[in-house]
């Protein structure tokens, strides 16, 4: 029974930490959904988003609940001017420039980090009560179900967004046929900041719950590859596919981490997007690109 | 075509060298390459191998991105791959630091092939990502397959030997380092004149469309991947011979960016841009060093500031090249050659 107990305990910590990875992951989905970009810099401005949050709540000593917006409103204003002074000049270059684009843009982030913050790894003032939560009789640690519900209350509420909200159906509309939504009267380069904005504010608040789990450090980036691992798995443009794919794979990673040892957990998770592309090389939920002549 | 270089034969057609500038700067280009031993200090000769390491494993690059137009973030895993089959084979075998780097480079395009393989399936960015989980399951290898790599603590080799003489200084290095950079450039820039060269450059241009042409696909888009990785494990080969000690973080994945950057900014899809990327991107940080002990008299902690200067200016440089100068240094080489075409009579 204990056995049982413990494989549910480590199945709730996988899913806490899925949450955040599909959190991470809709950044991803939202950016490319509208302007066809994959920015692997998303793991990069989580990094900074938490570092924000460290600047305003243990610099200034703001009160955790002023720094919290304050770092979430950061993360979207840098997302806004990346999209405008580095993507928008990027228009109509082949994918794999911009895609190389947000690899620099990611270098210049850990630099400006490493240069005002420093290299050494930090711990975020606690903003999460620690006692432990009990669900049933399994543990859950506090934060990590926090992380779980705030994550689990924005997918939702962006789910909702898309489908009801005009600037989501904008959005998705953009995504869908770009010169149709243009002549539908729709602005579609509001469309592309305000999808860089919101992506960029998404990171941001990912970045401060993983960083209120684990600390920060300037090399925290690398979260944003298992996040790009979800993406890639569940399919580019589907906020489904991130939802389902997140939580599989913190579930996942989890169960290896604990059964198998903490060093496989790179092998399984990139050995799971490989054998997923050859599989359905769009994503379990993408949909399949036709291309033409 | 050039105003004034009408060619009458074809042997001149196919010349690889076709204007007489181009002959002068390149015979004061290889007097260069022989004259550097004698006159640089050791710490430029150290620079200079590096950099040629890099050249090689650019040009790699270079065939599968630039011409093949098949994107990879793995070829510093390849670079690891032949560094470790040389440290392997200099260590329990002892066979002769040739052969040992020749099957560096085999066996680094045997596992190019394997990674290829997902080329079949996808491409683009998603085929970049794939080869991102290449290079991060290579790494799980590289520390965990203990008998041959050493694990964490890495694998130290004795100096290459040659008649009895041990390949263990910088200018001894250069020899064996330089003939090899010459040959494999070499070698590039003439399989662009080949069929098998015109192929990838088909595939690049549209896949579909060389496909119909009558080229399989498969074939010549793993050929790359081999022809690549080759390159990778011979500069990798070359790289443990130098620094004589390999660890699995030796090539982190940051190489595999730097690389792609050095094919960025020398300009993608010309041989002379592999070159010119790979010589500025190993010299850039070497640049900044002296730019940071120059700043040291006014900056009190200068010296800490080095490492994250440095990984600025390297975002930097790669994004300004995508905005401003997409072709690349080469580009910038062009317009000054244009420049002075018909100097002085027109400027």
């Amino acid at each position: 029974m204990s056995e049982w107990l413990f494989f549910l305990e480590v199945t709730l910590a996988g899913l806490g930490s899925g949450a955040l990875l599909a959190l991470t992951a809709l950044a991803y989905v939202l950016i490319y959904k509208a302007t066809r970009v994959v920015n692997l810099a998303v793991g990069e401005m989580l990094m900074l988003g938490a570092y924000l949050f460290f600047a305003f709540a243990a610099g200034w000593g703001l009160s955790a609940w002023i720094a919290i917006p304050l770092a979430i409103i950061g993360g979207g204003l840098v997302g806004g001017i990346v999209e405008r002074g580095l993507i928008r000049p990027m228009l109509g270059e082949s994918a794999i420039s911009v895609f190389m684009v947000t690899v620099g843009l990611g270098s210049v982030i850990v630099g400006l980090v490493e240069l005002v913050w420093g290299t050494d790894p930090r711990a975020l003032p606690a903003f999460i009560d620690t006692s432990p939560l009990f669900l049933g009789e399994a543990y859950v640690s506090r934060k990590i179900a926090v992380a779980f519900v705030t994550a689990a209350i924005v997918i939702g509420l962006f789910l909702i967004l898309f489908r009801f909200w005009r600037g989501g159906v904008a959005l998705r509309a953009t995504a869908t046929d770009q010169a149709a939504a243009y002549s539908c009267g729709i602005n579609v380069p509001g469309v592309y900041s305000a999808a860089w904005v919101i992506g960029g504010a998404t990171a941001a608040g990912a970045g401060l719950l993983l960083g209120a789990i684990g600390g920060i450090s300037p090399v925290m980036g690398v979260f944003g590859l298992s996040a790009l691992v979800v993406v890639i798995v569940g399919g580019l443009d589907s906020v489904l596919g991130a939802l389902i794919g997140g939580l599989a794979l913190g579930m996942i990673q989890s169960w290896t981490s604990t059964y198998v040892g903490g060093e496989y957990t790179n092998v399984v998770t990139f050995g799971i997007m490989i054998f997923a592309l050859m599989l359905r090389p769009y994503g379990l939920f993408g949909t399949h690109e036709i291309e033409r002549l | 075509m050039i105003i004034g270089t009408a060619k009458e034969s074809y042997p001149a057609d196919e010349a690889l060298l076709t204007t007489a500038p181009q002959r002068v700067w390149m015979t004061i280009f290889v007097i260069a390459l022989i004259a550097a031993p004698f006159v640089l200090s050791n710490y430029w000769l150290y620079l200079a191998c590096l950099a040629m390491i890099n050249v090689i494993s650019a040009t790699g690059l270079n065939v599968l991105t630039g011409y093949t137009g098949q994107v990879s973030l793995g070829q510093a895993a390849f670079m690891a791959v032949g560094a470790y089959t040389v440290a392997y084979l200099e260590r329990s075998l002892g066979t002769p630091f040739l052969l040992n780097i020749l099957a560096g480079g085999v066996i680094a395009a045997a596992i190019g092939l394997v990674v290829g393989l997902p080329s079949l399936r996808v491409k683009g960015l998603y085929l970049a990502i794939a080869t991102i989980a290449a290079s991060f399951i290579l790494h799980f290898v590289f520390v965990n397959w203990t008998a041959v790599t050493n694990g964490n603590s890495g694998a130290t080799l004795a100096p290459a030997t040659v008649f009895g003489i041990e390949l263990a200084t910088y200018d001894r290095l250069y020899w064996l380092i330089m003939p090899f950079a010459v040959l494999l450039v070499w070698g590039a820039a003439n399989l662009f004149r080949t069929r098998i060269g015109r192929a990838f450059i088909a595939i690049r241009d549209r896949d579909i469309s060389a496909e119909v042409l009558g080229i399989p696909l498969l074939r010549y888009k793993l050929m790359s991947f081999a022809i690549a990785s080759f390159y990778a494990g011979i500069a990798g080969g070359l790289w443990a011979y130098l620094f004589r000690v390999v660890t699995p973080e030796s090539f982190p994945f940051l190489t595999s960016i730097f690389l792609l950057a050095a094919i960025i900014v020398g300009g993608m899809g010309t041989i002379l841009g592999g070159i010119l990327g790979a010589v500025f991107m190993t010299l850039t940080p070497e640049l900044l060093r002296v730019v940071v002990d120059l700043a040291s008299v006014f900056v009190p902690d200068a010296a800490t500031l080095l490492s994250p200067v440095r990984t600025i200016v390297f975002g930097a440089l790669i994004v300004g090249f995508l905005i401003l100068e997409p072709r690349g240094l080469t580009e910038i080489v062009d317009r000054i050659r244009r420049f002075f075409r018909l100097w002085p009579f027109r400027t």
